[in-house]
């Protein structure tokens, strides 16, 4: 079975990020980007399914800029087998990015595709629902485990109350919640055999899909600051603050 | 405009959140109808009638939604978007699996956790874990939005009368099904609706430890529990218990984040709180920045010590 396996370049987690000074937008230039962590947990799981036999092969894609072939050849690297960049300086928001990934997912036809379930620069969480519902497949998000066979898929899923086990048929978009898995490091054998791994450039024109958002974006700002607290001295004094002063209890 | 509010509840009774999605209704414009979606919900459908505000209640009551599929009710709330011009959620897992859906579907953007509401095309929502508020604008003709239900104050329970109506159910695509559901059980308010809430980290070190210090802290205030992602990926707690960037959003009147070091991404999860107390051995540590209150020490000698003193107080 084939899996498809999106992926996104994000700021890296550790990175704390600021606005630029008109308010317009983030600042992203020279910034430490990464793959998106939920991405990275996809990656493995669908490595360690062609490890089980499971997956024939495992394509990986990204859409943006061309330096996204960064974090494509991060996830061959990790033992994803081929991937496909879909190049464009377009800002790109999750409705645009499922229907590039709906054309990729007629051409390749694969029987699962997996992604994180949300990316950590826009919080969205919708990609792979909007892909799913765009491919008239069913969907299994917030997965933290996934069993597969034959026809169908067995997923247990981080849900409000609790877990929750869901079965879906094939194919089928699973999104990844953050204990399925801990992703490997990729080694440096491996880092040097990725840069022979197929990696092919495609547009949106030629999927033909117009990638223009839909949200316009008019300005950021930082959240109100919190007001300065004070340390107490002991618990005495901490529970005659929240009783006295703050009120609460 | 016409608003529709996709309702939420247990089987029993209507959820806070729904109350708080129907607040950023109310802020967007009017009418407003809400979808109550289930299996034998009459009693559920006349509570969300009691809702102020609220013009019509729409009943789809088939068995089975008794479960529902994202898939499952995704359809159904297309059934009912002709002429909508807002379909809110809850931002709980079933807001979160389905509104995209149904926004793919119609072929429209959707706007993701929405903190407040500008006007029926402009609402701000955080991006970054929160460390960015960023307005959008959309001029697609129907908003699909989900409600960050923690910062939209519950409308009240009474007081409104709106007429109850039966909708036709579509049939089950058939492609999904729950097959098992595995509810924490526990005897403390939900997480995200409570007053106080106490949250363990890593600095707890183990799940014993978490439940012999923090529980009894809890059962004093009558708190609801909750953990940092350190603290649910080592197993001291179950996974619902995260708060966070990708966990459960909460602002609750008092916060005690005990043995927490205060990440970006915890704080995504609770940094509105109204009073935040820290726990930590580590005066450096990042959640002392956001504390109203901080105490640096052993949180073994200090959790039960707190407890103490406020059980004395109590009694």
């Amino acid at each position: 079975m084939k899996v498809l396996v999106p992926v996104k370049r994000v700021v890296d987690f550790n990175v704390k990020v600021r606005i630029k000074s008109d308010a317009s937008g983030v600042e992203l230039s020279g910034l430490k980007m990464s793959m998106n962590p939920f991405d990275e947990i996809a990656v493995e799981e669908a490595i360690r399914l062609k490890e089980k036999g499971v997956a024939t092969e495992v394509v990986v894609v990204s859409c943006g800029v061309a330096q996204c072939q960064e974090t494509l050849r991060t996830a061959l690297a990790m033992g994803a087998d081929r991937a496909i960049l879909v190049e464009t300086d377009a800002e790109l928001q999750p409705l645009a990015v499922a229907k590039l990934l709906q054309a990729l997912v007629r051409k390749e036809e694969p029987r699962l595709v997996i992604t994180g379930k949300q990316a950590i620069d826009d919080d969205a969480n919708q990609t792979g629902q909007m892909l799913a519902a765009l491919l008239g497949w069913p969907q299994a998000p917030f997965a933290s485990s996934i069993e597969l066979s034959g026809e169908t898929a067995r997923v247990v899923r981080e849900v409000d109350v609790g877990l929750e086990t869901i079965e879906v048929r094939l194919p089928a978009v699973v999104t990844c919640d953050l204990r399925l898995n801990e992703p490997r490091y990729a080694t440096l054998p491996n880092i040097m055999k990725a840069k022979k791994k197929p990696l092919e450039t495609v547009t949106p024109a030629a999927l033909g899909v117009d990638p223009k958002p839909r949200l316009e974006l008019l300005k950021v700002e930082e959240p109100r600051k919190r007001k300065a607290g004070v340390f107490v001295k002991d618990v005495r004094e901490l529970v005659q603050k929240l009783r006295d002063e703050a009120k609460v209890i | 405009m016409s608003i529709l509010v996709v309702a939420e509840h247990d089987g029993a009774k209507l959820s806070g959140a729904t109350r708080c999605a129907v607040t950023a209704a109310a802020q967007i414009g009017s009418p407003i109808d809400v979808l109550v979606a289930g299996y034998a919900i009459d009693a559920i459908a006349a509570q969300a009638a009691s809702i102020p505000g609220v013009v019509r209640v729409l009943k789809a009551d088939a068995a089975h939604l008794a479960k529902p599929t994202s898939e499952a009710l995704a359809a159904l709330v297309l059934a009912l978007a002709d002429k909508r011009t807002h379909i809110l959620f809850s931002n709980t897992a079933m807001g979160k699996g389905t509104a995209p859906r149904v926004a793919a579907l119609l072929d429209v953007a959707q706007i993701s956790e929405i903190a407040s509401v500008i006007d029926q095309d402009t609402f701000v929502r955080p991006i970054y874990a929160g460390s960015v508020l960023a307005t959008f604008r959309s001029r697609d003709a129907v908003k699909v939005i989900t409600v960050r239900t923690t910062n939209f104050e519950a409308v009240a329970p009474e007081g409104g009368s709106a007429t109850v109506e039966s909708v036709a159910v579509p049939a089950d695509p058939g492609v999904s099904k729950v097959v098992a559901q595995e509810a924490s059980k526990s005897d403390r308010p939900e997480l995200t609706a409570a007053r106080i809430v106490i949250s363990g980290g890593r600095g707890v070190a183990s799940g014993e430890n978490y439940q012999k210090l923090l529980a009894p802290l809890a059962a004093a205030l009558n708190a609801a529990l909750g953990a940092s992602r350190a603290a649910v990926d080592a197993g001291y707690t179950p996974s619902d218990y995260q708060v966070g960037q990708t966990g459960k959003i909460v602002a609750p009147d008092l916060y005690i984040a005990i043995g927490i070091s205060g990440a970006i991404q915890h704080l995504a999860g609770m940094k509105e709180s109204k009073v935040i107390v820290a726990i930590n051995k580590d005066p450096e540590a990042p959640i002392f920045q956001v504390a109203d209150y901080g105490l640096v020490g052993d949180l073994f000698q200090l959790v039960p010590e707190l407890t103490q003193q406020l059980v004395q107080q109590t009694s």
